[in-house]
């Protein structure tokens, strides 16, 4: 399958990060191209979240720069991340337990929400109109991801294969152009994987959505990445399309151990 | 105004579907058709509005090349723009062929080919995935109508094409020659093909069964007037689409009545919906009844000790008078008084939680309804009944009449419907239902069809004094005693399954001189009985063989004897002497069908010793079993197998008329 790829959308060149006296990400480039979806692989600890974090402003690196559509970008705040349009999910479910799944998804239109507070209290005119517009968009997620049945079942009460995908379709309620996933398989069933990884696929498709993935299912990365990138200790050890890395001799030493 | 309103016509004298949908237009066009949940909000579509969508795909799927007579396969969940392309093919006098929509491609396959179908409308990329898979054994297959876009953007075959392009394609043309459908409709007959629907195939291959307009409406017709249906009926329409029951239901009584139907927003929803649509007439498969009173039971275990008393209490004022209530029955002040308190504080409630306080009919069919389950739900007021049908005859055969419920039959032959026995027992049924034929299977035809036009269904009953019909089993399973007595396997196996104990029977007694049964206990609900009375076990084998599980079946039996001998036709067919297989049957082992129906000439011929202990008279018997395991290992299991007699009580001596 070859899928059209655009411009570098996210540059990153020479990324170092470290917390006190501990590398998390040593001299780090590589760049996401718009449309594709673009995997990040490594051992344990290899710096695969932090990397994300990075891209989407929680972390700033102490060296290196990242180009954001071409433009050089200094400090970002995770919520000019989401303005400019990244949104994520994470590896442990960060979801709003007691609220239904459709409340959960809503909250990813926050951002672009324009009635104030006292409006929206009164819930009158333009917020009425606003919540209906924002409401429809939201069921068209659920519709695409779904998860009817469980419009109005609250999160807590949904097993994990199933937050995940709540998750997912939140941070798709923002309409993002860059999706960071973190594990958004870890933990699930072969089936699960499947469905998971078909709404992955399908929101590249449908929505044009660029992707970046951090998983550790081989198979699954493989199938369904146009170009992966290989981090272990901190350092990428190897990048390019996914039968490429898959025949790197370092990527093959971090992944199967090599004999001591 | 005033012209339309003149040239209306009486819609009971309208004799194609196509004709009634557009007189339904015409005499309710603001009226609700179908509605559909979309984006978490019921969609409502009016008559006017699906007359409209139904003229205008008909006109476009003549412009891809539709012609009469031609076959339109059309696979799917319920969704209404596949009972609008149904429709649409009538109008253009072409046959619709309903297809299920779970069915693997290779099924599909033989469908397609066996219907010469060249047209299909499907439901999403599911369906059309299978399609484009065998589409190079179809050589007929001309062209693909999708419903659902979603996924199939890159999908560039030339004959695919959306649903939304033929409509809007048809509804220009419809714009330019509003004449062409107006006298393609005019052109139908009521004799002409108006569906087919494939039988199961549970023997042999699937046959393709013809009805015309006329037999669909004439069913439809039948059952409206029998429960008096009318145009503000809501129906949920959930069961597949290929099946008999939901083109009788949602589509032909639909049409003829005028009713709404709703379609579900998924398989998943469908429990959710049917609280939000709260339906008037409702159709169910037992198993669904089942499912709904275990939820009830599970929430009501869990509840406070004075809601379980209050709901035990009133439980029992409705078992006491219920179901006399809703049969107009004479019943005591004092009861009607507790009954309609209980109305208030449970019944009402309960209903509403289930999605089921608007039914004013609901039926069920398909399998044996425990009488119990039967009850429950007539005493607490929902006008629950059976019905007996076939694809063959519309599904329109048996209805039971309001007010005259008998828990053990499928009632009386509906209007217009001729019920008669052979002389084995084989039901034989004629009226204006009946097919025409199988498809391209005119010996298949020929055998089903007697020479005074009787259908033969092969199902085995007994019609009793009143007239109501009681299906006993399939006619080939039925044999007779030594005695002369009729043998009706299933019937006995079925009354010994409604026990919560009991979870396979396996009978014997043709040309034999009583029955004899094979029992398969539950091991869920034996097991918790024997941890609720203290008795230790070690598995199914060892729990099969305890004296106190013997008992506890034992016991079962009787009862089904004592409830035989009040049977005029089946007295002489009390179980004898049993005994608890030693392993559960399973259909990895051949012992069971996948659909799990006992397959007992393979049974009596594997434990060929259990069944001569049976007859021989002996007190147990030894057998070794070698039973496979779903990883493919196989084990032996060895057991020396108990054999007791039942009490058997003398049959009440009262002949059939």
């Amino acid at each position: 399958m070859v899928r059209q790829s655009g411009d570098v959308i996210v540059d990153l060149r020479n990324i170092s990060l470290r917390f006190g006296g501990v590398k998390a990400l040593t001299d780090i480039s590589f760049d996401v191209r718009e449309h594709e979806i673009r995997s990040i692989i490594g051992p344990n600890g290899a710096g695969k979240s932090s990397m994300l974090n990075v891209i989407n402003g929680v972390y700033h690196p102490q060296e290196g720069q990242i180009h954001f559509r071409g433009q050089l970008r200094r400090r970002m705040e995770p919520h000019h991340a989401a303005e400019q349009g990244i949104a994520r999910t994470f590896q442990n479910i960060a979801l709003f337990k007691g609220m239904t799944v459709l409340d959960n998804i809503m909250t990813g239109r926050a951002l672009k929400m324009r009635c104030n507070f006292l409006q929206h209290a009164f819930y009158w005119g333009a917020a009425q109109r606003e919540e209906s517009a924002h409401r429809l968009k939201v069921e068209e997620i659920i519709e695409f991801l779904e998860i009817q049945s469980i419009r109005k079942t609250p999160v807590g009460r949904l097993p994990y294969g199933l937050q995940k995908r709540v998750e997912l379709a939140r941070a798709l309620a923002a309409e993002p152009h860059i999706l960071l996933l973190d594990e958004p398989m870890a933990g699930m069933n072969v089936e699960e994987k499947q469905d998971m990884c078909r709404f992955i696929l399908d929101v590249n498709d449908h929505y044009g959505t660029t992707i970046v993935l951090i998983e550790h299912d081989m198979g699954v990365v493989m199938d369904i990445s146009d170009r992966v990138v290989v981090l272990d200790y901190g350092r990428k050890i190897g990048d390019g399309l996914p039968d490429e890395v898959k025949g790197n001799p370092e990527v093959i030493a971090a992944y199967l151990g090599t004999a001591h | 105004m005033a012209t339309t309103r003149a040239a209306a016509v009486d819609v009971a004298s309208l004799d194609t579907f196509p004709r009634l949908l557009m007189e339904h237009a015409r005499q309710r066009p603001q009226r609700p058709a179908m509605r559909e949940k979309e984006y978490g909000i019921w969609q409502t579509s009016t008559w006017a509005d699906v007359a409209a969508r139904v003229r205008a795909l008909a006109s476009g799927l003549a412009e891809l090349g539709f012609k009469r007579g031609d076959r339109l396969a059309v696979v799917g969940d319920n969704r209404p723009r596949l009972y609008w392309s149904v429709a649409a093919c009538q109008c253009l006098g072409g046959i619709p062929v309903m297809m299920y929509q779970d069915a693997v491609a290779q099924e599909m396959a033989y469908v397609m080919k066996d219907a010469d179908i060249r047209f299909a409308c499907v439901e999403d990329q599911e369906q059309v995935d299978k399609l484009l898979e065998i589409e190079a054994g179809l050589p007929s297959l001309e062209r693909i109508v999708y419903d659902d876009p979603r996924g199939l953007r890159h999908y560039n075959q030339p004959f695919l094409h959306g649903m939304d392009e033929v409509l809007e394609m048809g509804r220009i043309h419809d714009e330019h020659h509003p004449d062409f459908l107006t006298n393609e409709i005019d052109k139908g007959s009521p004799e002409d093909i108006a569906v087919m629907l494939y039988t199961s195939g549970t023997t042999g291959q699937p046959k393709g069964v013809c009805q015309s307009h006329a037999a669909f409406i004439a069913a439809a017709r039948g059952g409206c007037a029998f429960d008096r249906l009318g145009e503000t009926e809501d129906i949920l329409s959930y069961l597949p689409m290929a099946w008999v029951g939901d083109h009788l239901f949602s589509y032909a009584q639909a049409l003829v009545a005028g009713f709404t139907i709703n379609c579900p927003e998924s398989a998943e929803t469908v429990m959710n919906d049917l609280r939000e649509i709260g339906p008037t007439y409702y159709f169910a498969p037992p198993r669904v009844f089942e499912n709904l009173l275990t939820q009830v039971t599970i929430r009501m275990e869990d509840a406070s000790r004075p809601k379980r008393a209050l709901f035990a209490y009133f439980m029992n004022v409705a078992r006491r008078c219920g179901a006399d209530i809703l049969d107009g029955k004479p019943v005591s002040a004092a009861d009607r008084l507790r009954y309609a308190l209980g109305n208030v504080l449970i019944y009402g409630p309960l209903k509403n939680v289930l999605g089921l306080s608007r039914i004013r009919v609901a039926y069920t069919a398909g399998a044996a309804i425990g009488p119990d389950l039967f009850r429950f739900y007539r005493s607490v007021g929902i006008n629950l009944k059976q019905l007996y049908g076939q694809t063959e005859t519309c599904a329109y055969v048996c209805l039971q009449p309001d007010g005259k419920i008998k828990f053990d039959s499928v009632g009386t032959p509906a209007p217009q419907v001729e019920v008669k026995l052979a002389d084995n027992g084989e039901i034989l049924v004629r009226g204006p239902m009946l097919l025409k034929a199988y498809y391209k299977r005119p010996e298949a035809t020929a055998e089903a069809l007697n020479a005074e036009g009787y259908f033969l269904t092969g199902d085995a009953g007994v019609l009793d004094a009143d007239g109501h019909l009681k299906i006993i089993d399939r006619a080939k399973d039925v044999g007779r005693l030594n005695g002369g007595g009729l043998f009706a396997p299933n019937y006995i196996e079925n009354k010994l399954k409604f026990f919560p104990y009991v979870k396979e029977a396996v009978c014997f007694g043709n040309r034999r001189d009583h029955v004899t049964a094979f029992i398969n206990i539950d091991l869920e609900a034996v097991g918790n009985w024997a941890e609720r009375r203290g008795l230790a076990y070690a598995g199914y084998t060892d729990l099969a063989g305890q004296a106190a599980v013997y008992a506890l079946v034992k016991d079962c039996v009787e009862q089904v004897n004592a409830d035989l001998s009040s049977d005029a036709a089946m007295g002489d067919a009390q179980v004898r002497r049993f005994l608890i297989l030693h392993k559960e049957l399973d259909a990895d082992d051949g012992e069971l069908t996948r659909t799990r129906k006992v397959r007992r000439n393979f049974i009596a011929e594997k434990y060929a010793v259990l069944v001569d202990a049976l007859y021989a008279g002996k007190a147990s018997q030894y057998i070794e079993t070698q039973v496979s395991y779903e990883d493919g290992r196989s084990n032996m299991v060895a057991a020396e197998l108990r054999i007791e007699d039942a009490q058997t009580f003398p049959p009440q001596a009262r002949k059939a008329a």
